[in-house]
């Protein structure tokens, strides 16, 4: 679509003046990781074989092979694709972390699935997926990206405000309106908590994926229509940082609160250390 | 973080912190011990406890002391693998205190007796920090060239051991220091921006005070788009 943002640009320059690295190596890299991902998805599309606890593995693949009843294509293929990232990574399959690989299917499902949406080239997602990059290495100057440190919301919190500004960037957002999208996805994810059952990356981490992958769509729907963060971006990192450390360690990734100590989360948990 | 941290790493699945991150805690194990590991005994603290079988956090650092990178497809296999490689190991649960709940303490012991211990932690995206090696307070993530020293405390070590950096035209990015008393065993852990040349390594080495050398390599190698589980470089001298 149109050039790259002045912000991905300036992006790309800073962390190679700090590596050291030729920035055509780094975007061979992104394109390389793009295709991964790709990879990823297709595997995930294409089967539905269960994961290692047997609670996911058929939800990217049964949503991607049922009918589009609301004939809302983008928002279908969006799920999918996030999903079936999810289900490859609880197969312990094949996937790139981003940032996480619990949050691996967010960035992917929005990004690779707006960009199919309208036909455009994994070329096209380069400096996008760099600018991603440049959103999450901004939050995780001033706050933690692990669920284990600041619950889900600092992980998929984080992906989903990642995908937001590269899929602004995508659609020939300005840099302003990039970072607004961030903003607006990461403050409208705060106070998720890390919750998974049996301490597995299943449930709900896949289908979260999905719903937050269509939150970073809609995220920068409201940013290319000059929507902005009423707090600015600076101060809504700092409000989910303050917001993760007041969090329970119950909360954080721990399997111990929210739905893994559910009456069906304790018996899967049950069941699996039977085994 | 680097951008290629931030996408990425490219791997096996299901946990970047759980399972990539505890892969390369294993890498940076291995890389202390300058012969093949033969047995290690590791023990799992917290979130690394209580929820790593779930996520391969075990097979992952074996793999790890194996030499394979997160996105090896034998990562899954690594138990069986290491039965093939001749290394044996134990886990138990452990309390490390007041560290990152994603952490873990390594010990090992390779085929000729050398021995090292090591805690670090996983703290997200498969970015780890090492916090202690045998016992002395560092920290290093890996990210790039580490060099680990373990010497006499003695007027003038670290002057001169940033000297030989210098003079070997290596930049230090950060640098740790710590020892047990005055003029006891004492441990140096820089990051450096690019690896020290073999020529000054042997030449530290040869110093009287030191006790061992070592220099670990970049584990998240920023080029790599696939990784394809290359066993790291390894690199260590003793006086």
């Amino acid at each position: 679509m149109n050039a790259p943002s002045p912000a991905s640009a300036w992006v790309l320059e800073t962390d190679c003046a700090e590596s050291g690295l030729d920035p055509e190596t780094v975007k061979g890299s992104m394109l390389g990781r793009i295709r991964e991902m790709r990879d990823s998805i297709r595997r995930g599309l294409s089967t539905d074989a269960p994961s290692i606890t047997g609670m996911v593995g058929w939800n990217a693949k049964g949503l991607h092979d049922a009918p589009d009843v609301l004939q809302a294509p983008l928002l279908k293929r969006v799920q999918a694709y996030a999903m079936a990232v999810n289900e490859e990574n609880a197969r312990m399959g094949r996937i790139v972390a981003a940032p996480t690989a619990g949050s691996a299917g967010t960035i992917p499902g929005a990004l690779i699935g707006v960009a199919d949406h309208l036909g455009l080239s994994d070329e096209q997602l380069v400096m996008p997926m760099v600018l991603a990059a440049g959103i999450g290495q901004a939050i995780s100057r001033q706050m933690f990206i692990s669920g284990a440190a600041g619950g889900c919301q600092a992980e998929i919190g984080s992906s989903a405000a990642m995908a937001a500004a590269a899929v602004t960037e995508l659609l020939g957002g300005s840099s302003r309106a990039c970072v607004h999208a961030a903003s607006m996805a990461l403050m409208n994810t705060i106070g998720l908590v890390c919750d998974p059952v049996g301490g597995f990356v299943e449930v709900p981490c896949v289908s979260r994926n999905a719903f937050f992958a269509v939150h970073a769509v809609s995220s920068a729907q409201l940013a290319l229509a000059g929507l902005e963060s009423f707090i600015p971006p600076d101060e809504v990192v700092g409000a989910m940082a303050q917001v993760g450390r007041m969090m329970p360690l119950e909360l954080r990734e721990t399997a111990e609160g929210g739905l893994a100590q559910t009456p069906t989360g304790l018996a899967v948990t049950a069941r699996m250390e039977g085994k | 973080m680097s951008l290629l941290d931030m996408i990425g790493p490219v791997m096996i699945g299901p946990s970047s912190s759980h399972t990539a991150g505890a892969c390369r805690i294993g890498l940076v194990a291995r890389q202390l011990l300058r012969e093949a590991p033969a047995s290690t005994r590791i023990g799992l603290h917290a979130s690394f406890a209580k929820t790593g079988k779930g996520h391969g956090t075990l097979q992952a650092m074996v793999a790890g002391l194996l030499g394979f990178q997160p996105d090896d497809d034998r990562l899954p296999n690594a138990f069986a693998e290491a039965g093939a490689a001749g290394l044996s190991f134990e886990f138990h649960d452990t309390d490390l205190g007041d560290v990152h709940p994603n952490s873990a303490q390594i010990e090992l012991t390779g085929a000729g007796g050398e021995r090292v211990g090591l805690v670090a932690s996983s703290t997200g995206g498969g970015v780890i920090e090492v916090v202690k090696v045998d016992g002395f307070r560092v920290s290093f993530s890996g990210a790039s060239s580490t060099l680990l020293t373990r010497y006499t405390d003695a007027l003038g070590v670290i002057a001169r051991v940033a000297s030989l950096v210098a003079a070997d035209h290596v930049n230090i990015a950060a640098l740790v220091c710590s020892r047990e008393k005055r003029g006891g065993a004492a441990m140096l852990c820089i990051e450096l921006d690019g690896p020290l040349s073999p020529a000054a390594l042997n030449f530290l080495s040869g110093w009287p005070e030191m006790d061992w050398v070592r220099m670990v390599r970049p584990i998240m190698d920023a080029g790599d788009t696939i990784g394809g589980g290359d066993v790291p470089v390894l690199a260590g001298t003793t006086a």
